[in-house]
Protein backbone atom coordinates (compact mmCIF):
# COMPACT_ATOMS: atom_id res chain seq x y z
CA UNK A 1 0.00 0.00 0.00
CA UNK A 2 1.18 3.35 -0.90
CA UNK A 3 1.78 5.92 1.73
CA UNK A 4 -1.61 8.04 0.07
CA UNK A 5 -3.27 5.04 0.26
CA UNK A 6 -2.28 4.48 3.76
CA UNK A 7 -3.53 7.82 4.74
CA UNK A 8 -6.79 7.85 2.18
CA UNK A 9 -7.59 4.40 3.55
CA UNK A 10 -11.32 5.51 5.54
CA UNK A 11 -11.86 8.42 3.44
CA UNK A 12 -15.47 8.12 2.40
CA UNK A 13 -16.88 11.25 0.99
CA UNK A 14 -15.78 9.43 -2.66
CA UNK A 15 -18.03 7.11 -2.14
CA UNK A 16 -20.83 9.67 -1.24
CA UNK A 17 -20.14 11.53 -4.42
CA UNK A 18 -20.05 8.87 -6.86
CA UNK A 19 -23.63 6.87 -4.68
CA UNK A 20 -25.30 11.17 -5.19
CA UNK A 21 -24.01 11.39 -8.79
CA UNK A 22 -25.43 7.93 -10.04
CA UNK A 23 -28.95 8.72 -7.95
CA UNK A 24 -29.44 11.97 -9.00
CA UNK A 25 -28.97 11.01 -12.82
CA UNK A 26 -31.62 8.87 -12.29
CA UNK A 27 -33.82 11.34 -10.76
CA UNK A 28 -32.89 14.21 -13.20
CA UNK A 29 -33.89 12.11 -16.26
CA UNK A 30 -30.08 12.34 -17.76
CA UNK A 31 -30.11 8.64 -17.71
CA UNK A 32 -32.32 7.48 -20.31
CA UNK A 33 -33.60 11.10 -21.12
CA UNK A 34 -36.62 10.12 -18.87
CA UNK A 35 -37.40 10.81 -14.83
CA UNK A 36 -37.01 7.69 -13.78
CA UNK A 37 -37.26 5.29 -17.09
CA UNK A 38 -36.73 1.87 -15.10
CA UNK A 39 -39.50 2.70 -13.21
CA UNK A 40 -42.04 3.74 -16.16
CA UNK A 41 -40.81 0.64 -18.08
CA UNK A 42 -42.13 -1.49 -15.36
CA UNK A 43 -45.24 -0.14 -15.17
CA UNK A 44 -45.47 0.02 -18.88
CA UNK A 45 -44.47 -3.53 -19.25
CA UNK A 46 -46.29 -5.25 -15.78
CA UNK A 47 -49.90 -3.30 -18.14
CA UNK A 48 -48.64 -4.85 -21.48
CA UNK A 49 -48.58 -8.44 -19.91
CA UNK A 50 -51.57 -7.73 -18.00
CA UNK A 51 -53.58 -7.44 -21.43
CA UNK A 52 -52.78 -10.89 -22.31
CA UNK A 53 -52.90 -12.65 -19.05
CA UNK A 54 -54.50 -12.03 -15.50
CA UNK A 55 -51.67 -10.97 -13.64
CA UNK A 56 -52.05 -11.97 -10.37
CA UNK A 57 -50.34 -9.32 -8.24
CA UNK A 58 -48.66 -12.08 -5.44
CA UNK A 59 -47.37 -13.63 -8.85
CA UNK A 60 -45.06 -10.71 -9.54
CA UNK A 61 -41.62 -10.12 -8.57
CA UNK A 62 -40.52 -6.88 -9.81
CA UNK A 63 -36.14 -5.89 -8.83
CA UNK A 64 -34.49 -2.99 -9.86
CA UNK A 65 -30.52 -2.03 -9.50
CA UNK A 66 -29.75 1.48 -10.92
CA UNK A 67 -26.16 1.83 -11.81
CA UNK A 68 -23.68 4.57 -13.63
CA UNK A 69 -23.02 2.69 -16.73
CA UNK A 70 -25.88 -0.36 -16.40
CA UNK A 71 -29.36 -0.64 -14.70
CA UNK A 72 -31.32 -3.66 -14.48
CA UNK A 73 -34.80 -3.86 -14.14
CA UNK A 74 -35.87 -7.94 -13.44
CA UNK A 75 -39.82 -8.63 -13.84
CA UNK A 76 -40.67 -12.02 -13.17
CA UNK A 77 -44.81 -12.91 -13.79
CA UNK A 78 -45.48 -16.69 -12.74
CA UNK A 79 -48.60 -17.05 -15.88
CA UNK A 80 -50.60 -20.14 -14.82
CA UNK A 81 -50.32 -23.20 -17.33
CA UNK A 82 -53.22 -24.56 -18.71
CA UNK A 83 -54.36 -26.90 -16.19
CA UNK A 84 -54.38 -24.09 -13.61
CA UNK A 85 -56.26 -21.87 -16.18
CA UNK A 86 -58.85 -24.10 -16.64
CA UNK A 87 -59.25 -24.73 -13.22
CA UNK B 1 -46.76 -8.19 20.32
CA UNK B 2 -45.62 -5.79 17.64
CA UNK B 3 -44.50 -2.28 18.63
CA UNK B 4 -44.81 0.75 16.66
CA UNK B 5 -42.26 3.29 17.31
CA UNK B 6 -42.09 6.75 15.82
CA UNK B 7 -38.59 8.97 15.71
CA UNK B 8 -39.82 12.50 15.68
CA UNK B 9 -38.70 16.51 16.76
CA UNK B 10 -40.45 19.07 14.85
CA UNK B 11 -37.15 20.56 13.84
CA UNK B 12 -35.50 19.38 10.77
CA UNK B 13 -31.82 18.01 10.42
CA UNK B 14 -31.51 17.18 14.07
CA UNK B 15 -30.92 13.65 13.18
CA UNK B 16 -34.69 11.60 12.52
CA UNK B 17 -33.43 9.69 9.93
CA UNK B 18 -29.68 9.01 10.97
CA UNK B 19 -31.18 7.62 14.36
CA UNK B 20 -33.94 5.93 12.56
CA UNK B 21 -31.57 3.76 10.75
CA UNK B 22 -28.94 3.30 13.71
CA UNK B 23 -31.79 2.28 15.98
CA UNK B 24 -33.31 0.15 13.51
CA UNK B 25 -30.00 -1.64 13.10
CA UNK B 26 -28.89 -2.39 16.33
CA UNK B 27 -32.93 -3.54 16.85
CA UNK B 28 -32.22 -6.02 14.16
CA UNK B 29 -28.71 -6.92 15.56
CA UNK B 30 -30.49 -7.81 18.75
CA UNK B 31 -32.28 -10.56 16.52
CA UNK B 32 -35.57 -8.60 16.38
CA UNK B 33 -37.39 -8.44 13.19
CA UNK B 34 -36.95 -5.17 12.18
CA UNK B 35 -39.12 -2.70 9.41
CA UNK B 36 -38.00 1.42 9.32
CA UNK B 37 -40.65 3.48 7.22
CA UNK B 38 -40.01 6.61 5.70
CA UNK B 39 -43.17 9.25 5.90
CA UNK B 40 -41.12 12.09 4.47
CA UNK B 41 -43.04 12.06 0.52
CA UNK B 42 -41.53 13.91 -1.64
CA UNK B 43 -38.30 14.37 0.19
CA UNK B 44 -36.87 11.09 0.84
CA UNK B 45 -34.06 9.98 2.45
CA UNK B 46 -33.82 6.94 4.70
CA UNK B 47 -32.80 4.64 1.57
CA UNK B 48 -30.34 6.72 1.00
CA UNK B 49 -29.11 6.46 4.47
CA UNK B 50 -29.65 2.97 4.37
CA UNK B 51 -27.63 2.72 1.11
CA UNK B 52 -31.03 0.65 -0.71
CA UNK B 53 -31.39 4.18 -3.21
CA UNK B 54 -30.90 1.98 -5.88
CA UNK B 55 -33.31 -0.90 -5.33
CA UNK B 56 -36.53 0.77 -5.01
CA UNK B 57 -39.11 -0.27 -6.65
CA UNK B 58 -42.42 0.65 -5.08
CA UNK B 59 -43.32 2.40 -2.32
CA UNK B 60 -45.78 3.66 0.62
CA UNK B 61 -47.60 5.13 -1.22
CA UNK B 62 -48.03 2.44 -3.77
CA UNK B 63 -49.13 0.11 -1.20
CA UNK B 64 -51.45 2.63 0.38
CA UNK B 65 -53.47 3.00 -2.92
CA UNK B 66 -53.49 -0.52 -3.94
CA UNK B 67 -50.69 -0.94 -6.76
CA UNK B 68 -48.38 -2.96 -5.42
CA UNK B 69 -48.81 -6.13 -2.63
CA UNK B 70 -46.54 -4.91 0.74
CA UNK B 71 -44.09 -7.46 0.44
CA UNK B 72 -43.42 -6.17 -3.17
CA UNK B 73 -42.37 -3.02 -2.15
CA UNK B 74 -40.40 -4.09 1.45
CA UNK B 75 -36.77 -3.95 0.60
CA UNK B 76 -34.98 -6.47 2.35
CA UNK B 77 -31.65 -5.03 3.99
CA UNK B 78 -28.61 -6.48 2.14
CA UNK B 79 -26.64 -6.85 5.31
CA UNK B 80 -29.30 -8.31 8.19
CA UNK B 81 -31.94 -10.33 6.41
CA UNK B 82 -34.39 -8.77 9.26
CA UNK B 83 -34.00 -6.03 8.22
CA UNK B 84 -36.40 -4.43 5.90
CA UNK B 85 -37.03 -0.63 4.29
CA UNK B 86 -40.36 0.50 3.41
CA UNK B 87 -39.68 4.17 1.45
CA UNK B 88 -41.50 6.86 0.64
CA UNK B 89 -42.67 7.82 -2.82
CA UNK B 90 -40.46 11.13 -4.35
CA UNK B 91 -42.71 12.07 -7.01
CA UNK B 92 -46.04 12.16 -5.57
CA UNK B 93 -48.11 14.69 -3.55
CA UNK B 94 -47.93 14.10 0.16
CA UNK B 95 -51.73 13.94 0.50
CA UNK B 96 -52.14 10.84 -1.15
CA UNK B 97 -51.32 9.26 2.09
CA UNK B 98 -54.48 9.17 3.88
CA UNK B 99 -55.24 7.80 7.46
CA UNK B 100 -57.04 4.87 6.53
CA UNK B 101 -54.30 3.49 4.23
CA UNK B 102 -51.61 4.36 6.61
CA UNK B 103 -53.68 2.39 9.25
CA UNK B 104 -54.15 -0.72 7.12
CA UNK B 105 -50.64 -1.38 6.31
CA UNK B 106 -49.37 -0.89 9.48
CA UNK B 107 -51.87 -3.55 10.68
CA UNK B 108 -50.18 -5.53 8.17
CA UNK B 109 -46.71 -4.62 9.04
CA UNK B 110 -47.92 -5.60 12.90
CA UNK B 111 -48.11 -9.67 11.83
CA UNK B 112 -44.91 -9.48 10.02
CA UNK B 113 -42.56 -7.64 12.63
CA UNK B 114 -41.17 -7.27 15.96
CA UNK B 115 -40.14 -3.35 15.55
CA UNK B 116 -42.45 -0.77 13.36
CA UNK B 117 -40.18 2.39 13.06
CA UNK B 118 -41.77 5.41 11.58
CA UNK B 119 -39.03 7.93 10.25
CA UNK B 120 -41.44 11.67 11.08
CA UNK B 121 -40.65 14.06 8.21
CA UNK B 122 -39.91 17.68 10.20
CA UNK B 123 -42.94 19.99 10.66
CA UNK B 124 -46.00 19.21 11.95
CA UNK B 125 -48.23 18.44 8.91
CA UNK B 126 -49.80 15.70 7.80
CA UNK B 127 -46.61 13.38 6.91
CA UNK B 128 -45.56 13.81 10.81
CA UNK B 129 -49.13 13.68 12.18
CA UNK B 130 -49.64 10.37 10.34
CA UNK B 131 -46.06 9.18 11.21
CA UNK B 132 -47.25 9.04 14.59
CA UNK B 133 -50.77 8.71 14.67
CA UNK B 134 -50.66 5.09 15.85
CA UNK B 135 -47.01 5.22 17.57
CA UNK B 136 -46.87 2.70 20.93
CA UNK B 137 -43.37 4.68 21.79
CA UNK B 138 -41.88 7.96 20.37
CA UNK B 139 -38.19 8.71 20.07
CA UNK B 140 -38.20 13.04 20.81
CA UNK B 141 -34.87 13.43 18.91
CA UNK B 142 -33.51 16.90 20.24
CA UNK B 143 -30.51 18.65 19.69
CA UNK B 144 -29.08 20.72 22.66
CA UNK B 145 -29.95 24.04 20.86
CA UNK B 146 -32.63 26.74 21.73
CA UNK B 147 -34.99 25.64 18.10
CA UNK B 148 -34.65 22.01 18.44
CA UNK B 149 -35.84 22.10 22.08
CA UNK B 150 -38.60 24.52 21.67
CA UNK B 151 -39.94 22.49 18.30
CA UNK B 152 -39.49 19.13 20.37
CA UNK B 153 -42.17 20.47 23.17
CA UNK B 154 -44.66 21.46 20.48
CA UNK B 155 -43.97 17.73 19.14
CA UNK B 156 -44.68 16.17 22.34
CA UNK B 157 -47.74 18.34 23.24
CA UNK B 158 -48.91 16.78 19.52
CA UNK B 159 -48.47 13.26 20.91
CA UNK B 160 -50.13 13.83 24.36
CA UNK B 161 -52.99 15.19 22.05
CA UNK B 162 -53.52 14.09 18.40
CA UNK B 163 -52.55 10.40 18.73
CA UNK B 164 -54.75 7.27 18.72
CA UNK B 165 -53.39 6.25 22.35
CA UNK B 166 -53.80 10.43 23.68
CA UNK B 167 -57.69 9.86 21.87
CA UNK B 168 -57.98 6.80 23.95
CA UNK B 169 -57.16 8.54 27.11
CA UNK B 170 -53.70 6.46 26.71
CA UNK B 171 -50.24 7.72 26.56
CA UNK B 172 -47.99 7.55 24.06
CA UNK B 173 -44.43 5.88 26.29
CA UNK B 174 -42.47 8.99 24.77
CA UNK B 175 -38.44 8.99 25.33
CA UNK B 176 -35.77 12.13 24.29
CA UNK B 177 -32.28 11.13 22.67
CA UNK B 178 -30.00 13.96 22.77
CA UNK B 179 -28.27 14.29 19.58
CA UNK B 180 -25.04 16.04 18.36
CA UNK B 181 -24.01 16.21 22.13
CA UNK B 182 -20.28 17.76 23.09
CA UNK B 183 -19.99 17.31 26.25
CA UNK B 184 -16.53 19.59 26.31
CA UNK B 185 -18.86 22.43 24.70
CA UNK B 186 -22.01 21.74 27.30
CA UNK B 187 -19.26 21.67 30.49
CA UNK B 188 -17.95 25.07 28.91
CA UNK B 189 -21.05 26.55 29.04
CA UNK B 190 -21.53 26.78 25.62
CA UNK B 191 -24.29 24.27 24.56
CA UNK B 192 -26.93 23.77 26.87
CA UNK B 193 -26.49 20.77 29.33
CA UNK B 194 -28.42 17.42 29.07
CA UNK B 195 -29.73 18.46 32.64
CA UNK B 196 -31.27 21.67 31.31
CA UNK B 197 -33.13 20.20 28.08
CA UNK B 198 -34.15 17.23 30.90
CA UNK B 199 -35.54 20.05 32.91
CA UNK B 200 -37.32 21.74 30.04
CA UNK B 201 -39.16 18.71 28.01
CA UNK B 202 -39.54 16.55 31.22
CA UNK B 203 -39.54 13.34 29.34
CA UNK B 204 -37.12 10.35 30.36
CA UNK B 205 -33.88 10.45 29.00
CA UNK B 206 -33.45 7.16 26.62
CA UNK B 207 -29.83 7.96 25.52
CA UNK B 208 -27.04 10.89 24.46
CA UNK B 209 -25.60 10.45 20.94
CA UNK B 210 -22.40 12.64 21.17
CA UNK B 211 -21.40 14.93 18.01
CA UNK B 212 -18.90 12.72 16.23
CA UNK B 213 -17.82 12.69 12.44
CA UNK B 214 -18.60 8.86 12.55
CA UNK B 215 -22.24 9.51 11.25
CA UNK B 216 -21.14 11.36 8.62
CA UNK B 217 -18.84 8.52 7.49
CA UNK B 218 -22.00 5.92 7.76
CA UNK B 219 -24.06 7.88 5.45
CA UNK B 220 -21.80 9.12 2.94
CA UNK B 221 -21.09 5.01 2.45
CA UNK B 222 -25.03 4.57 3.02
CA UNK B 223 -24.75 1.73 6.68
CA UNK B 224 -26.54 2.88 9.43
CA UNK B 225 -23.82 3.95 11.91
CA UNK B 226 -24.56 1.36 14.64
CA UNK B 227 -23.84 -1.03 11.80
CA UNK B 228 -21.21 0.80 9.46
CA UNK B 229 -18.96 1.16 12.83
CA UNK B 230 -20.99 -0.40 16.09
CA UNK B 231 -17.41 0.21 18.68
CA UNK B 232 -17.35 4.08 17.27
CA UNK B 233 -19.29 6.82 20.20
CA UNK B 234 -22.49 6.96 18.28
CA UNK B 235 -22.23 3.61 17.42
CA UNK B 236 -21.72 2.62 21.21
CA UNK B 237 -24.84 5.54 22.62
CA UNK B 238 -27.36 4.59 19.60
CA UNK B 239 -26.87 0.31 21.07
CA UNK B 240 -27.05 1.61 25.12
CA UNK B 241 -30.14 3.71 23.91
CA UNK B 242 -31.77 0.46 22.47
CA UNK B 243 -31.14 -1.32 25.40
CA UNK B 244 -33.24 0.99 27.26
CA UNK B 245 -35.64 0.92 24.86
CA UNK B 246 -36.07 -2.54 25.79
CA UNK B 247 -36.08 -2.12 29.34
CA UNK B 248 -33.23 -2.65 30.49
CA UNK B 249 -31.24 0.04 33.04
CA UNK B 250 -28.07 1.12 31.55
CA UNK B 251 -26.30 3.62 33.18
CA UNK B 252 -25.88 6.99 30.94
CA UNK B 253 -22.66 7.48 30.12
CA UNK B 254 -21.48 9.53 26.76
CA UNK B 255 -19.18 7.35 25.11
CA UNK B 256 -16.08 9.54 23.29
CA UNK B 257 -13.75 8.40 20.21
CA UNK B 258 -11.04 7.06 21.41
CA UNK B 259 -7.73 8.07 19.92
CA UNK B 260 -4.37 7.02 19.92
CA UNK B 261 -2.04 9.52 19.39
CA UNK B 262 -2.09 9.03 15.53
CA UNK B 263 -6.04 9.92 15.53
CA UNK B 264 -5.22 13.39 17.02
CA UNK B 265 -2.80 14.35 15.01
CA UNK B 266 -4.92 13.21 11.55
CA UNK B 267 -8.31 13.44 13.78
CA UNK B 268 -9.25 16.94 12.18
CA UNK B 269 -8.77 15.76 8.78
CA UNK B 270 -12.20 15.47 6.68
CA UNK B 271 -14.08 12.45 6.49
Amino acid sequence: MSLMGFFNRRTSAPVARERLQILLAHERGIVGGKPDLVALLREEILAVVGRHVTIEQDRVQVKMNRGADLSTLEIEVEIPGPTLARA
Amino acid sequence: MAKILVVTSGKGGVGKTTSTAALGAALAHGGEKVVVIDFDVGLRNLDLVMGAERRVVFDLINVVQGDAKLSQALIRDKRMENLSLLPASQTRDKDALTEEGVARVLADLREKFDWIICDSPAGIERGATLAMRHADVAVVVTNPEVSSVRDSDRIIGLLDSKTEKAEKGERVEKHLLLTRYDPVRAERGEMLKKEDVLEILSIPLLGIIPESEEVLRASNVGAPVTFNNPDSAPGRAYFDAVRRLKGENVEMIIPSDRKGLLGKLFGRRAA
